[in-house]
C-alpha cells in the first residue's frame, strides 16, 4: 500500500447532498451561503461534494481538518440544527447492489480503517422536511441555513486558533 | 444540542429490489426487478435554458456526473446543429476514456470482486505463495512476501477490532466462494491499492473541467482554453500532469486489473454458462469525431445485436419514433394514451401513478405496477446495454485489438465464444474494454498534442451560443456510452426553453420491468435458472446483478416511501420460500 499523502495543513469544508431533492441538498446550499459570508479569500477550501460517495475518499484522506455540512436524519423536528463530533458519526457498510449506494459514512469508515481519518472531523446539519423532487428547499430548512453558517464560522475560528495537527498516523 | 444518532447522514442513491421465486431445489424460476424510488429530473428540467441542462443532469448521480453532462450538451448541440472544434472533441473523448478506467476499476475491486473474493479467508493465506502468484501473473512491483504479509496484518487488525466496517455483512464463508486463500489475499491487496490509485487518475477531469469534483461543461466545446504560455489555460505543465496520469491508468489496468481477472475467473467458470438473460444487445456508440452524426467515425459502433447473432448486426436509429419506445405498463407512471402504449422519448411523459402497495409490505404486485423504472424497448424487444454489448459490437465489427483480447482471454480460460453470453462474460468484457479504452486514451492524447503543435487550439464555438440564433423549435439526441451502458438524452426545445427532456439511462434498460407484452427486462431474465446454495444468503443473485454494474441513482430518484436507512439496502433482497 502506498504511504499516506502528506496531509500537512489542509482545511476543508465539504457540502454534501443532492440538489435535485430539495432539503437533501442542504449541505451544498449551506456551503454556498458560507462561501458568500467568507468572500473572495475564504482561508479554507470549500468543496461541493454533491453525492459523490467513494470519489470523495482521496479528498477526505488528504485533510487535516474536515467540516462536513449535510442533511441529518435524527428524527427531530424539521430544521433542527444538529452537530456530530468525530466519534459520533457511525461508519457503516452493508451488502449493496450498487457502487452508487456508497454512503459518506462508508467513506469515513474506509478512511478510518486505513488509518487516514482527519484529526479533526465535525458535522453540522439539520433535519430535512421535504426530500421530494425539486430544487427549492423547504421553509424550515431555509431557516436553518443561517444558524448552520454561524456555527460553521465559529468552528472555523476555533481551527484558526489551533496549530496545524496531523491526522492519524498510519 | 442534539446528540441522538440513528442514521445521521441521509444519502439518497437509489434502491434496487429483486424478488425471486424459487423452486424446491432453490432454483430461480421467475425474477422481478424493482426500483423503489421515483425519478423526477425530467420535471425539473422543463422550462429551463437548454444550455444549463447539464448542470442539473449531472446532479442526478454522484458517480455519473460526467456522463450525464456529456449526454446533455451533446443533445443540445444536436438540436441546435452545433459543431464543436476538433481539439474540444478530443478533450471530451479523453475525459470519457478516463472515466471508463476509473469507474470499471472501482466497480471491480470495490463492489464486484467481493462477490468472488472471500475477504476473511485471506487471513489463512501463505503470503509467500501469494507473492509467487503475483510474480507469475504480472510485473507489478508490490509483490514481495513481506508486502502481502503486511496487507494480511492490516486485515487481521480490522477483524480483531470488531469494526469490520467495509467488510461487514459480506457473505464470508459462503460455500459459493471457491478461490484459494492466497488468491483472496492478492485481490484484497489490490482492493486497497485501487483506493489509492483513484486519486491519481482524476486529473484529466480536474484540468479539462477547471475543477473536480463537479467539473464544468459547456455547450459548444470545453470550458478550458489551450495556451501553452498561460497559467490559467491548458499549458505544458498541465499536459505533463495528464501524461503521467495516463501512465498510471494503463499500468494498473495492464498489470493489476486484467491479470487479476484472469487469476480469479478460472475458479468460477460455472458462471460462464449462467446469467445471460436476453441475448439482445444495444449500443449508442462512443468516441465520435467532429461530425457527431457521422456514426462511421465511432470507435464503439452504434449497434443492435439480436439473438446472439454477431453476423447480422444493424445500426439502431435513436430518432426512430416507433422503434425507440418506453413502456409503463408495469411502472408507476401514467400515459395519456393508455398504459399499454409506448412513447418515443421526444414525446415522453413523466406523470407519477403510484399504485402501491403501501410500505411496509411483504411483496410487490408484480401482476400490476411494481417499479419506478420505465421499460425501454427496441421494436418491442428488451435489450441489454453495457460493456458486454460494447465488446460484442466491437468484436463483430472486427476491431483488431478487441478481437485479439477477447480471443486471448477465452483461450486462457479455455472457454468457447458462447461463454461471453454470461455473468462471467459481462465481467470479462468490462476488463477487456477498459484495456481498449485506456490505450485509446493515450492515442487521443497524442492526437491532441499534435493538434496543439499545429496551432489548432480552438476549444469553443460560440456561433450558436445566443438563443436568437436558434430555430424556434428543435429536437436533439445526445448519447454517450456510460461505463454501465448506453445513455441517451432526448431534448425538445421551443422558443429557447426546454419543452421536454427525457433520459433513458443504462440501468433503465437493464433493470427494466416487464413491458406491455410481458417480456422481462435484462436482470429479470438473467437471474432465471440460477440455483442458490443458501437462499438466506443469495450471493449468486448479487454476482449476476453486480455484473451489470447497476446505477440506481440514475435510473430512479428520491427516497423510498419508507424513508429508511442503509440497513434497508442491506436487506433489500426478498426471497419467497417457494414458488
Amino acid at each position: 500500500m502506498a504511504e499516506p499523502a502528506d496531509r500537512g495543513d489542509r482545511r476543508v469544508v465539504l457540502g454534501l447532498g443532492n440538489l435535485l431533492n430539495r432539503d437533501e441538498g442542504l449541505g451544498v446550499h449551506a456551503l454556498r451561503a458560507l462561501g458568500q459570508r467568507l468572500g473572495a479569500d475564504p482561508g479554507v477550501e470549500l468543496v461541493d461534494g454533491g453525492v459523490l460517495g467513494l470519489n470523495l475518499l482521496p479528498l477526505v484522506e488528504s485533510c487535516s481538518h474536515l467540516l462536513v455540512l449535510d442533511a441529518v436524519d435524527a428524527g427531530r423536528p424539521p430544521g433542527t440544527v444538529i452537530e456530530l463530533g468525530r466519534d459520533r458519526i457511525p461508519m457503516l457498510r452493508g451488502v449493496t447492489f450498487s457502487e452508487h449506494q456508497v454512503t459518506f459514512q462508508e467513506v469515513l469508515g474506509l478512511a478510518s480503517i486505513r488509518g487516514r481519518l482527519p484529526g479533526t472531523v465535525h458535522l453540522i446539519g439539520a433535519q430535512p422536511a421535504d426530500i421530494s423532487v425539486g430544487v427549492e428547499v423547504s421553509p424550515a430548512v431555509r431557516g436553518a441555513i443561517p444558524p448552520i453558517v454561524e456555527r460553521a464560522l465559529e468552528f472555523l475560528d476555533r481551527w484558526d486558533a489551533t496549530v496545524p495537527t496531523s491526522g492519524d498516523a498510519s | 444540542m442534539t446528540r441522538l444518532v440513528v442514521d445521521p447522514i441521509t444519502r439518497i442513491e437509489g434502491h434496487l429490489r429483486i424478488e425471486a421465486e424459487l423452486d424446491e431445489a432453490n432454483g430461480i424460476v421467475e425474477a422481478y426487478s424493482s426500483g423503489t424510488m421515483v425519478r423526477g429530473i425530467e420535471i425539473i428540467l422543463q422550462g429551463r435554458d437548454p444550455r444549463d441542462a447539464w448542470a442539473f443532469a449531472q446532479r442526478a448521480c454522484g458517480v455519473c456526473t460526467t456522463v450525464h453532462s456529456f449526454a446533455s450538451i451533446r443533445a443540445v448541440e444536436d438540436a441546435l446543429d452545433i459543431r464543436i472544434p476538433p481539439a474540444a472533441n478530443l478533450m471530451r473523448n479523453m475525459m470519457i476514456a478516463q472515466q471508463y478506467a476509473h469507474d470499471h476499476v472501482m466497480h471491480f475491486y470495490h463492489l464486484h470482486a467481493l462477490d468472488w473474493v472471500d475477504v476473511v479467508s485471506c487471513l489463512q493465506a501463505d503470503p509467500t505463495e501469494t507473492s509467487r502468484i503475483q510474480q507469475s501473473i504480472s510485473s507489478w512491483p508490490n509483490s514481495s512476501p513481506g508486502y502481502f504479509a503486511d496487507v494480511q496484518a492490516r486485515v487481521q487488525a480490522i477483524v480483531d477490532s470488531g469494526q469490520l466496517s467495509i467488510f461487514a455483512n459480506g457473505y464470508w464463508g459462503h460455500p459459493a466462494y471457491k478461490l484459494p486463500p492466497e488468491v483472496n489475499l492478492l485481490a484484497v491487496a489490490h482492493y486497497l491499492e485501487a483506493l489509492d490509485w483513484q486519486s491519481h487518475v482524476t486529473k484529466i477531469h480536474t484540468i479539462f473541467g477547471g475543477k473536480n469534483p463537479h467539473p464544468n461543461f459547456v455547450v459548444g466545446g470545453v470550458p478550458m482554453p489551450i495556451d501553452l504560455d498561460s497559467d490559467t489555460a491548458l499549458n505544458a505543465e498541465r499536459l505533463s500532469i495528464i501524461d503521467d496520469s495516463i501512465d498510471r491508468i494503463t499500468e494498473f489496468v495492464d498489470q493489476v486489473y486484467l491479470p487479476d481477472l484472469l487469476a480469479i475467473a478460472p475458479a468460477y467458470l460455472d458462471y460462464a454458462a449462467l446469467g445471460e438473460g436476453l441475448g439482445n444487445f444495444l449500443t449508442w456508440g462512443e468516441f465520435p469525431g467532429v461530425e457527431p452524426t457521422d456514426s462511421s467515425a465511432l470507435l464503439v459502433p452504434r449497434a443492435l445485436i439480436l439473438g446472439r447473432d454477431l453476423a447480422s448486426v444493424t445500426e439502431p436509429d435513436p430518432r426512430d419514433m416507433t422503434a425507440m419506445q418506453e413502456f409503463v405498463t408495469h411502472s408507476w407512471y401514467r400515459y395519456e394514451a393508455g398504459d399499454q402504449s409506448g412513447l418515443h422519448p421526444w414525446e415522453g411523459e413523466t406523470v407519477f401513478n403510484e399504485t402501491g402497495p403501501e410500505p411496509p409490505f411483504e411483496e410487490l404486485d408484480v401482476e400490476g405496477k411494481y417499479t419506478w423504472l420505465k421499460a425501454p424497448r427496441w421494436n418491442g424487444t428488451p435489450v441489454e446495454v453495457g460493456p458486454l454489448a460494447r465488446v460484442l459490437a466491437m468484436y463483430a465489427a472486427g476491431h483488431e485489438q478487441t478481437v485479439e483480447l477477447v480471443d486471448s482471454v477465452l483461450a486462457t480460460l479455455g472457454a468457447p465464444v458462447e461463454a461471453l453470453f454470461s455473468t462471467l462474460g459481462r465481467t470479462a468484457a468490462r476488463a477487456i474494454e477498459t484495456k481498449v479504452f485506456a490505450d485509446h486514451l493515450r492515442t487521443l492524447f497524442e492526437d491532441l498534442k499534435a493538434r496543439i503543435a499545429a496551432g489548432d487550439t480552438r476549444t469553443f464555438d460560440d456561433e450558436r451560443w445566443e438563443p436568437r440564433s436558434w430555430p424556434s423549435s428543435a429536437r436533439g439526441f445526445g448519447f454517450t456510452e456510460a461505463p454501465r451502458g448506453a445513455l441517451g438524452h432526448w431534448v425538445v426545445i421551443e422558443d429557447g426553453k426546454i419543452e421536454n427532456y427525457q433520459l433513458v439511462v443504462p440501468t433503465t434498460w437493464n433493470a427494466s420491468p416487464r413491458d406491455a407484452q410481458g417480456n422481462p427486462g435484462a436482470y429479470e431474465a438473467a437471474l432465471v435458472g440460477t440455483t442458490l446454495a443458501q437462499p438466506d444468503a443469495p450471493l449468486e443473485i448479487l454476482r449476476t446483478i453486480h455484473s451489470f454494474d447497476p446505477c440506481m441513482a440514475c435510473a430512479i430518484h428520491m427516497v423510498d416511501a419508507n424513508g429508511d436507512d442503509v440497513a434497508e439496502v442491506g436487506t433489500g433482497l426478498h426471497v419467497h420460500a417457494d414458488g
